[in-house]
């Protein structure tokens, strides 16, 4: 994996003696980005970021500008670009309307905690409030979708807030912070000193550094005494960049380990300890695990209501371990035995030190043998089974044939439906920050942009973005960008002719009444690909699909659409119907139903 | 259960409205908010009244600890502490009334801070139940008008909630 290198505080634009630079505040913008060592803004120009844009312009041979097509884009792409990365994603749009249509890409990295610092462009203060030409209250429209958000009303405080932007973003619980400046504080005119200060407290903000240790003693008592424990895993280890300590942790235990959508790949999924995803799409014995679990070690998860489906019926043996940064996490949803407030990657560190004074049990013991031999029996039951004789594309099919032909080996972006889930399920990631999806807020738009971030984070690595037909009109217009920067993204694009996922809920839940789910008068998206400069493929027949992905894939400097016409019937199982237990699950026609009694 | 939070916040602009936002985005309960500058005028002192059960109230003030903007929160009703509001209460006094209203105004402890022919203005200092007490005992169809500032609190004894 190529890394970039790390963001260097001592930067070179540093002036040698004490004296402060004397900027304008739109260069201050400018000077900070760089200080906080970004390399890549995602944005889109307007009136009151003029200035800002002319400063931008002037330092473009060390910071590079990503024009997206809709701003919406520019905030998918520093996200995914964070995602990838581990590194705070950087925006930067106008007033007003730009600000507007920042908000759902904002709203999106909230909900799945992504670092993200978003500059927007305000009218000038003398005139805020009065609904002056590109007004909005763009502090009061995100603030309850930010971690945190700033009106900068002086330029002397510009720079202290985009430092503090910066750090409130990426630590602790991260998340998107907003920081609004008006187009006078940007004068070009007026030049005041500046100073980078890469230490900051804040007295007000906090976030815990280590985890208790004596309640980290009582989680691995309760660990190392339960007989039918269970690891429950998410977006936070992550975030936390604990992949290693938790995949060290899980093998020296031995015990099964499940993992939330956000979470797939901190744990490698082709291994024999991981039982799948659990929730309303999770696999049958990772819900059966964790329905039947007398201990459940919960890291860097939320309890989501994809997850826990009726409170009552959660996890209703188990002593609850949970290791959560964010304190209003913890008993938020279900009530925790052993709460740990502390980031995952030292919680972690701090359990693996204590195991190895205890030590582990050569053998397994007995009661963790008859555990996996329970589970091995549910997963025998094969939850995932589909029709691989169907004479028509089985989206299924489609992925694990993307995982033969990118063998394991990409950064996929998806959007949100049927072919997240078919994703998530299908392709396994042995690594983390190689699948991104929009979770929390399920953003249909994400995937094209998010590609467009995370290709920038690793030019030379493969990077493909699932979609759905009614997804990808979403956010098209950046397959402009992607021509632009020659971006060799490749978008496998499951065309079922349906809102899949809608039409899935529609079919169980308003007995096949299938209100505006069908997709009328898609486009010709080889066609439109072509349009925009781009290859673009169609696979109508299984035989053919490895084939057209392996052309695709070959064409290492090209964006290549592959329009794949799979089954427009095929659903999603298993399938937790919304209210329910997580032990009563839908579960495909291959699976008899006399074996489940 | 009723608590009563109390917390040092930021001296800016967003802050009242972080909160406020906060409990109307979540469905909290909110029955009282005050909110002033302290002797330090970096720092606006917040008295916030709610309700609900443990795990409602554990989560609200987890959430108000996590805004930025929120230096120190305690939550008074889990001490001893005091608890005060300031009520004016404008109350039809006419014939009989005048006396009867007088009277009750002594037995408050309260005081008429305002007369005409027709009405008199009563403060009155105290727990909200005093206050509640107060305009149980005002005879039927005679207050016109009430003002209540929401009720503010301190702990009791030497340890004082500060930076
Ligand atoms: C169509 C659709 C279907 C879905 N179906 C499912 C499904 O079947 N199963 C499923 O699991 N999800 C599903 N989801 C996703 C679901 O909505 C939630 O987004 C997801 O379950 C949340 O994952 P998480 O618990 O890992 O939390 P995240 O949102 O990833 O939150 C991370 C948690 O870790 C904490 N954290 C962050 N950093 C650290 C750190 N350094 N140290 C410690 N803690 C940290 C945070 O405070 C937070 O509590 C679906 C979404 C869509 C759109
Ligand atoms: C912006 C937005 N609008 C609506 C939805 C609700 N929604 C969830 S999945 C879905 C259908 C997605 O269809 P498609 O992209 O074709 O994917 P498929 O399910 O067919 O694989 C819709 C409309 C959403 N998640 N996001
Ligand atoms: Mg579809």
């Amino acid at each position: 994996m190529q890394q970039r290198p790390a963001p260097d505080s001592s930067s070179e634009q540093a002036p040698p003696s004490d004296q402060p630079l004397e900027l304008s505040g739109a260069e201050i913008v400018i000077q900070s980005l760089i200080d906080q060592g970004v390399e890549t803004v995602f944005g889109y120009p307007g009136g009151a970021v003029l200035h800002i844009y002319d400063a931008l312009f002037q330092r473009s041979d060390q910071i590079q500008h990503i024009l997206v097509r809709h701003e919406q884009g520019a905030t998918h792409a520093a996200d995914g670009y964070a995602r990838a990365s581990g590194r705070c994603g950087v925006c930067l749009v106008t007033s007003g309307p730009g600000a507007t249509n920042a908000v759902t890409g904002i709203a999106t990295a909230y909900m799945d905690s992504i670092p993200l610092v978003v500059i927007t462009g305000q009218v000038p203060t003398p005139v805020i409030g009065s609904d002056a030409f590109q007004e909005v209250d763009t502090v009061g429209i995100t603030r309850p979708c930010v971690k945190h958000n700033f009106l900068v009303k002086r330029r002397e405080d510009l720079a202290a807030t985009i430092a503090k932007a910066f750090y409130i973003a990426q630590s602790g619980r991260p998340g998107p912070v907003v920081v609004d400046v008006p187009k006078d504080v940007t004068d070009p005119g007026i030049k005041i000193p500046y100073q980078f200060q890469p230490e900051l407290k804040l007295r007000s903000y906090q976030p815990a550094r280590k985890g208790h240790l004596g309640q980290i003693r009582k989680a691995l008592e309760a660990m190392q005494a339960a007989e039918r424990p269970v690891f429950y895993t998410g977006g936070g280890v992550i975030l936390g960049n604990a992949a290693a300590a938790l995949t060290e942790l899980v093998q020296a235990l031995g015990y099964p380990i499940t993992s939330t959508l956000m979470g797939l790949g901190a744990y490698p999924m082709s291994d024999a300890q991981f039982i799948g995803m659990l929730g309303m799409h999770g696999t049958y014995e990772a819900n059966m695990a964790m329905h039947e679990t007398d201990c459940l070690i919960a890291v860097g998860a939320r309890f989501d209501d994809r997850v826990t489906g009726k409170i009552e019926h959660f996890c209703p043996h188990a002593t609850i371990i949970h290791i959560d940064v964010d304190p209003s996490s913890i008993s938020k949803n279900v009530r925790v035995d052993i709460p740990i407030v502390g980031p995952v990657e030292t919680v972690l560190a701090d359990l693996l030190g204590l195991l190895r004074e205890t030590g582990t049990p050569a053998d397994r013991p007995p009661a963790l043998k008859a555990w996996w031999e329970q589970i091995d029996a549910w997963r025998k039951l094969d939850c995932m089974g589909y029709d691989r004789a169907s004479e028509l594309i089985k989206p299924q099919f489609a992925v694990e044939t993307l995982h033969r032909v990118t063998k394991g080996d990409l950064y996929l972006t998806s959007d949100v439906g049927q072919h997240q889930m078919f994703a998530a399920q299908f392709y396994p990631f042995d690594k983390p920050r190689r699948w991104i999806n929009s979770g929390g807020l399920g953003t249909m738009g994400f995937g094209l942009p998010a590609a467009v971030g995370v290709q920038l984070a690793y030019p030379d690595a493969q990077v493909a973005c699932i979609s759905g037909e009614a997804s990808i009109l979403m956010c098209i217009q950046e397959l402009a960008t992607c021509k632009q920067y020659a971006l060799p993204i490749k978008v496998i694009l499951l065309n079922n002719g349906y809102m899949g996922m809608v039409r899935q809920w529609q079919e169980f839940f308003y007995e096949s009444r299938y209100a505006h789910s069908y997709v009328d008068a898609l486009p010709d998206f080889v066609a439109l690909a072509e349009s925009f400069g781009h290859v673009g493929l169609r696979v109508e027949k299984p035989g053919e699909l490895e084939a057209a992905m392996q052309e695709a894939f070959a064409m290492r400097d090209r964006f290549v659409f592959l329009d794949v016409v799979v089954d427009p019937t095929e659903n999603v199982y298993p399938m937790i119907a919304a209210g329910k237990g997580q032990h009563e699950m839908h579960l495909p026609p291959t699976m008899s139903q006399r074996e489940l009694a | 259960m009723r608590h009563i939070l109390s917390m040092l916040v930021e001296n800016e602009s967003g802050a009242l409205s972080r909160i406020a936002g906060l409990f109307s985005a979540r469905g909290y309960n909110i029955e009282s908010l005050t909110v002033a500058p302290t002797d330090d005028p970096s720092l606006s002192r917040m008295t916030l009244v709610t309700s609900g059960n443990d795990d409602i109230v554990e989560q609200i003030k987890k959430q108000l600890n996590k805004l930025i903007d929120v230096v120190k929160l305690l939550d008074l009703s889990e001490g001893p502490h005091i608890e005060r509001e300031l009520m004016m209460i404008k109350l039809r006094a006419q014939g009989t009334n005048r006396e009867e209203l007088k009277r009750l105004t002594d037995i408050f402890r309260a005081k008429i801070i305002d007369v005409t022919e027709a009405s008199y203005v009563v403060e009155l200092t105290g727990t909200s139940s005093k206050l509640d007490a107060f305009m149980q005992a005002v005879p039927e169809g005679l207050i016109t008008e009430v003002v209540r500032s929401g009720p503010s609190g301190i702990g009791r004894g030497e340890k004082a909630l500060s930076l």
